[in-house]
């Protein structure tokens, strides 16, 4: 899964340093002992001996470092907005990876997890937090147990606890488990639910964490990716980051690759250079299609993200140019369909997990995905109707007003407008698709604005030469 | 969002008009008030949105560009351009509306809400008209019972959390919630806790669909068959606005009107639910006589009536007016009460008269204080001092303001009670367990500003201390009422008037739970006392231009009525729809009482174990049935709504005093209940002013509060009160004279504070003045209880909402709610007493002895024994002595 070479990079592009999975080919990179052997705790060292928390800060800034977590948010401006002077405030690490064929963070607490405690212990200093909580996914039984030997291990250690490495910088860390909610993963459910309440979001305004986060205090959520390239930021300096990569996207990226390739895997890459032929056909990545099959779609960012097409094949990795295009690079999930996926199937599979995750919170959400649910399972089942695509759609449209990209939503969160993404591409790409399990095709009334929907295939043969 | 300096109110426009919304208002709020309706499910104005039900989504600009955002969780700003109606909203609304429609069954002929349901309603005015959802709808068993009062209809649910909310944040008690996710969410009980609310029967009256039902409702009636009339609940003395609501002359539902100042549209469950006593089957509809064979036998009224006049005539012949003795009277309505006080004070001229059954306050206390209202107690900020009753168990919807206070408005409640009550856990800033008897030194010790050093009267030190800093700073408001029905109320008394000279600025919230108890003591149905809170020697010149007669001196109260009547010298006494034997504390006194009259005339509508000893048994007609107004425990005057018609041939107690009157050869000089609102205005003080049509007026409907007195008067009791009520009544400093009983060494501060304060009002003789009002304190002496001795616990008897109550019990949906009595003791108090938990013990005081099963419950201090007043299986007043200020009771393996 992780046979990358050390210095790996795009084909025929420079090589660049593995920031966050130097440690993954290494049989014992979890432990302490490995860790500190291999540069471990260094950089905590650095930040808290030789640095204010205010330059800790600006090198991250420096780093144009985005959150990994899907919205790809600076974190350093992120950092920022903590009203100032109000205290305690909070680090809430996001470890619920949930998004369907996102795994590049479980890899991460199972495979180097000191490496997130130490970037957690750097962001607590660099904001001014004291305490900071460790949300794990539910089901990612050895990453928990993992974390937990790391944890204890470094508080043993005098690395996490009570004066931090003799200083008088002392940060608690406390591990949470999930229950398995792929709605915790947005920071306010996750936040909700730290909280012993059902992870349910809460109302922006107000409650956007940074102002008023867990028990109501300023709180910080970064993902588990984004805390990981805190060690290497801080011992190679800012600068040294936003050296790679490209203009928007900086440093380099995790990506997982799933779905119909030869070669499934999470792959770090140079972020905003690479593209998605790199990855997904690169033999140092995902190695191509299966079977010598012809690709039909794949996702580029997660279940939630319109889907692309092989003519999106060159956009590079990178937040602005995927956005552009109408999708998102999101969670840096990449799930390749070849030409033998049924797509009504497909995007019945996909909203269906977003029916059953769906938090029942919002009236759109909770009926409407699960009415576009049991539409395409009656289609599947041979029930389908002429007028079930235009009306697939105008649900669509009911959940996320006039279908386009980014969403707009009639629901608190985008869990809802979620499911309008493998819908409307399904059915605007493949309508023959739906047309031949409808008994024949009938109008659709219902705009889209979606760009990624609206794509047409390209009439020269693209692509499909591997 | 932080700028100061920004105008409270803010401009916003809303579908193209320009409106005026307070700073930090909700869009929807702002719009509804300038007449647009946004539609909506889980907004509800008495709690805090939540965005779930997205119904009132609407565009919104700020400038940015319109947004669909729920109109219920946006805050009005400056210059913001809402489109209630615009297609985008109007598209959206249509699919929520679509949506919450997909999985609800649609079975609305069957259902209890069909007709009166918001989901039915705004799917006609914003809905997409037909559905295209043709997939199976989403099943769960129905309906599932989530207490014994009501069920839940998981599939018309449409999830929008009011009912979850309300439990949770309103009633504090969250015992159903969400379970489940998504498509599949449900609100449940967990599993073996009930819904056990006292008001789970809100949650029926604002849930949006027919998803909860009341089982005392569920398939009686059909929203467009109902009748209703505005009223005002009498259960307890609280007085929350109601409507009643009836079909084919029989009540079927009360439902809570939201109303600012009192209830804010709760109501708690046995408000809700004792409508069934008034359809009862035990009714009285039939005067019954007893016959020369000693038994009840139904006779006419004429019969009864002259039976009545009768006895009523040899007793004035035999002992002249002190023979004539009323009991009761607080269940009528103020008009009745002011028809029984004229024709006992005013015609027969005895002023032994108590509406209050020796479970009360002295009158003097309840009406010589300054009063607070309920808006007084909660204002943010203060403190409120309970002495006196568990709220929650008697006072309910005081308790949910109370809570509310608490909550969001930081006022601090400093709890006085022996055993925990329902503020005890999460509520009371400081809860001071006093030991019964002690409230007086521990009262005295709280407000002395002087540290402690050593336990007072139970409290330690430390405890007295927290208590005391919590008084330090804000307007403090007691509550005050009687909690222990074996502590003798005047210490409580005692205790109020130890405050009050103290901090003469404090405020009094009068605790008394039954109905119209103070609409009774306002119009003189307490001795010495005469209609308008004046005294009988004050209003003994008024009176004597207006009534035939005025007593001549100051008569009993309830205990001293009876103690009378078991010395043989009351000939008639009246029970007022009173029950001595269950109410009154010490039953022994009670028995001895109702067999020591010559005659027992009970006017009630039920009857009841006391009622059974009458000679006389006049059924009077009851809530619903007759008309006027009632007063609360703020002294706010209310009107009560007449919807059906009484049993048989029952009349209301007015009538019943006017027929005695007449055959009496006297003359009431009524004709009818507006006839006695007139005299009532025209005669009694404080109610000067009071007019129906003030009552009819918008704000008048919430009820109008008559006249407070204040210790340094002029000054109303609140801003609200004075400016929306006071009645044109004289404003006068409030009458304090000199005490009657032998004073002790704080009784001499308190007579000098008075003599200093107490300003004479002048007399003029030429002309009879309407007299002055305020009631004088009296010292009530407190001879220190006697320690218990190491045999003994002290007894402790509180009043539970549901017990064996006349009410309770003839209805048949509360009445199983009534637990049966049972000793709690604290669990370290077992092995002690040799006795294990559940087991029957009998219990023994100097009166009787009861057997009852124990209950550990570490909320009793050790060495008390707790009892629950009138509960089957065990009757706590059999124990009670009313002579001596505590009681001590022994208990054993029977």
């Amino acid at each position: 899964m992780t046979d990358v070479d050390p210095t790996a990079a795009g084909d025929g592009r420079r090589e660049v340093p593995r920031i966050v999975t130097s440690r993954w080919d290494l049989t014992d990179g979890y432990t302490l002992d490995r860790y500190r052997e291999t540069g471990g705790y260094e950089a905590l060292a650095k930040a808290v001996n030789e640095m204010t928390p205010a330059q800790v800060a600006e090198q991250v800034k420096g780093a144009s470092l985005l959150g990994r977590g899907g919205a790809g948010f600076p974190a350093g401006v992120k950092w920022g907005f903590c009203p100032p002077g109000v205290f305690p405030r909070y680090i809430v690490v996001n470890g619920d990876e949930s998004e369907p064929g996102t795994y590049k963070d479980r890899i991460l607490m199972e495979r180097d997890p000191h490496q997130l405690i130490e970037g957690v212990l750097i962001a607590c200093y660099a904001i001014g937090a004291s305490q900071a909580f460790l949300y794990v996914r539910g089901e990612m039984a050895l990453a928990q147990e993992r974390l937990a030997e790391a944890l204890n291990d470094a508080y043993a250690a005098g690395l996490v606890g009570h004066r931090i490495l003799g200083t008088d910088f002392s940060v608690d860390v406390v591990l949470h488990w999930g229950a398995g909610a792929y709605i915790v993963g947005e920071e306010t459910a996750l936040i909700e639910s730290l909280e012993g309440n059902r992870g349910m979001p809460r109302l922006k305004p107000p409650y956007f964490p940074a102002a008023k986060g867990l028990y109501m205090q300023p709180t910080v959520v970064n993902n588990v990716e984004t805390l990981a390239n805190l060690p290497w930021i801080v011992a190679n300096g800012g600068a040294a980051f936003a050296d790679l990569g490209a203009e928007n996207s900086k440093g380099t990226r995790l990506f997982a690759v799933s779905g119909h390739v030869r070669n499934p895997g999470v792959f770090e890459v140079e972020f905003g250079v690479t593209t998605f032929r790199d990855i997904i056909y690169g033999e140092r990545y995902a190695d191509g299609i299966r079977d010598g099959n012809r690709i039909k779609a794949y996702i580029p960012g997660g279940a939630s993200a319109p889907w692309f097409f092989e003519e999106h094949l060159d956009l590079p990795l990178e937040a602005g140019a995927v956005g552009a295009a109408g999708s998102m690079l999101g969670s840096g999930a990449i799930v390749v369909m070849d030409e033998t996926t049924d797509a009504v199937k497909a995007a019945w599979r996909v909203v269906r997990f977003f029916a059953r995750e769906s938090c029942g919170k919002c009236t759109p959400c909770r009926e409407g995905t699960s009415w576009l649910e049991k539409i395409l399972r009656r289609m599947l089942d041979g029930h389908g109707r002429p007028a079930d695509v235009d009306k697939l759609l105008d649900i669509c449209d009911n959940i996320s007003p006039s279908i386009t990209w980014p969403p707009k939503q009639t629901t608190i969160c985008p869990l809802g407008p979620s499911a309008v993404s493998p819908i409307a591409s399904a059915v605007l790409r493949f309508r023959d698709e739906f047309a031949a399990y409808c008994g024949g095709d009938a109008e659709v009334t219902v705009p889209v604005g979606g760009k990624a929907y609206l794509s047409t295939p390209p009439t020269a043969s693209v692509g499909s030469t591997a | 969002m932080t700028d100061t300096s920004a105008p409270p109110t803010v401009g916003i426009t809303v579908d193209g008009k320009s409106i005026e919304a307070a700073k930090g208002e909700l869009v929807i709020e702002a719009a509804e008030r300038n007449g647009v309706y946004i539609p909506r499910f889980c907004y509800h104005s008495r709690m805090k949105p939540v965005g779930m039900c997205r119904m009132c989504i609407v565009e919104i600009d700020t400038g940015r560009g319109p947004a669909l955002q729920p109109s219920c969780m946006i805050e009005c700003t400056d210059g913001m351009t809402v489109s209630t109606d615009s297609p985008v909203t109007q598209k959206a609304q249509e699919g929520v509306l679509e949506f919450l429609l997909v999985n609800h069954p649609l079975d609305c002929p069957v259902c209890d809400k069909g007709g009166e349901c918001p989901l039915q309603d705004q799917t006609m005015s914003y809905g997409p008209g037909e559905s295209r959802f043709v997939e199976e709808k989403r099943h769960f068993e129905k309906p599932i019972p989530v207490s014994d009062l009501v069920l839940l209809d998981r599939e018309r649910c449409i999830l929008c959390d009011r009912c979850t909310r309300f439990a949770k944040e309103v009633a504090g008690d969250p015992l159903i919630h969400f379970m489940d996710r998504g498509n599949q969410t449900q609100v449940n009980t967990f599993p073996d806790h009930p819904f056990a609310s006292y008001f789970s029967g809100n949650t029926v009256q604002i849930c949006p669909v027919g998803a909860l039902t009341a089982t005392p409702y569920r398939f009686k009636a059909r929203p467009w068959d109902l009748e209703q009339v505005e009223s005002t609940c009498t259960s307890c003395s609280v007085g929350c606005r109601v409507v009643v609501q009836s079909s084919r002359n029989r009540v079927l539902r009360y439902q809570g009107v939201d109303n600012d100042a009192v209830n804010w549209g709760w109501m708690c469950d046995k408000g809700r639910f004792d409508f069934e006593a008034v359809n009862s089957e035990d009714r009285l509809g039939n005067p019954l006589v007893r016959d020369a064979g000693l038994s009840l036998k139904p006779a006419t009224w004429n019969d009864a009536l002259r039976r009545v006049a009768t006895s009523v005539r040899e007793g004035l012949d035999r002992s002249g007016p002190a023979g004539f003795a009323v009991i009761g009277g607080a269940r009528l309505t103020n008009e009745d009460q002011y028809a029984w006080v004229k024709l006992t004070k005013g015609l027969i001229g005895s002023d032994h008269m108590d509406a209050q059954l020796g479970d009360g306050l002295p009158a003097e206390a309840v009406l010589g204080l300054p009063r607070a209202t309920i808006d007084d107690a909660c204002r943010p900020g203060g403190t409120v001092v309970v002495l006196g009753p568990d709220v929650k168990e008697e006072l309910p919807i005081l308790f949910l303001r109370l809570r509310h206070a608490v909550r969001e408005d930081g006022v601090k409640i400093v709890e006085l009670a022996s055993t925990r009550t329902g503020l005890t856990d999460d509520l009371a800033a400081a809860s001071l367990r006093y030991r019964p008897g002690h409230a007086l030194p521990v009262v005295r010790a709280l407000i002395s500003g002087r540290d402690v050093d050593d336990e007072v009267g139970g409290v330690a030190p430390e405890a007295m201390r927290a208590a005391q800093e919590l008084l330090a700073d804000g307007p403090i408001t007691v509550v005050m009422g009687r909690a222990n029905l074996a502590e003798s109320g005047r210490s409580i008394a005692a205790a109020a008037a130890a405050i009050h000279h103290t901090l003469p600025d404090v405020r009094f919230l009068s605790g008394l739970r039954r109905a119209n108890v103070h609409g009774a003591l306002e119009l003189g149905m307490a001795p010495g006392l005469l209609p308008g809170r004046v005294t009988l020697d004050g209003g003994r010149e008024w009176f004597a231009e207006r009534w035939p007669a005025v007593p001549t001196a100051k008569g009993l109260d309830a205990a001293g009525i009876l103690r009378a009547a078991a010395d043989g010298k009351i000939d008639t006494l009246v029970l007022l729809g009173a029950d001595p034997l269950a109410d009154f504390p010490d039953r022994d006194l009670a028995e001895r009482g109702l067999a020591g009259a010559r005659t027992v005339i009970a006017l009630d509508q039920f009857l009841t174990e006391s009622v059974k000893q009458a000679e006389v048994v006049l059924p009077v007609a009851g809530y619903a049935e007759v008309e006027g107004t009632t007063t609360n425990l703020e002294g706010r005057v209310s009107t009560l709504g007449r919807k059906v018609t009484p049993p048989g041939t029952a009349q209301s107690d007015w009538i019943v005093a006017a027929e005695v009157a007449q055959r009496l050869g006297h003359d009431l000089g009524v004709e009818s209940v507006a006839d006695l609102a007139a005299e009532i205005e025209a005669v009694a003080p404080v109610f000067s002013g009071l007019t129906a049509d003030r009552l009819s007026t918008a704000t008048g409907r919430d009820g109008v509060v008559v006249m407070l007195p204040t210790r340094r008067g002029g000054n109303g009791a609140s801003d609200s009160a004075a400016a929306e009520a006071s009645p044109a009544a004289p404003v006068t400093d409030e009458e304090e004279t000199e005490a009657e009983a032998v004073p002790t060494e704080v009784d001499e501060a308190m007579i000098e504070a008075e003599s200093a304060e107490g300003a004479a009002p002048e007399v003029e003789e030429a002309l009879v003045l309407p007299p002055t009002t305020g009631i004088s304190l009296p010292v009530w002496t407190i001879i220190d209880p006697p320690s218990v001795d190491a045999y003994s616990l002290r007894l402790v008897v509180t009043r539970k909402l549901y017990d064996r109550g006349t009410l309770v019990r003839a209805s048949p949906s509360l009445a199983e709610l009534a637990e049966p009595a049972a000793l709690h003791l604290h669990p370290q108090d077992f092995d002690r007493l040799g006795v294990g938990a559940g087991d029957d013990v009998r219990i023994t005081s100097t009166k009787g002895n009861v057997t009852v099963p124990t209950v550990p419950d570490a909320g009793v201090p050790r060495s008390v024994a707790h009892l629950h007043a009138n509960r089957a299986g065990g009757r706590a007043n059999v124990l009670i002595d009313g002579n001596t200020p505590i009681t001590d009771v022994r208990v054993e393996r029977p």
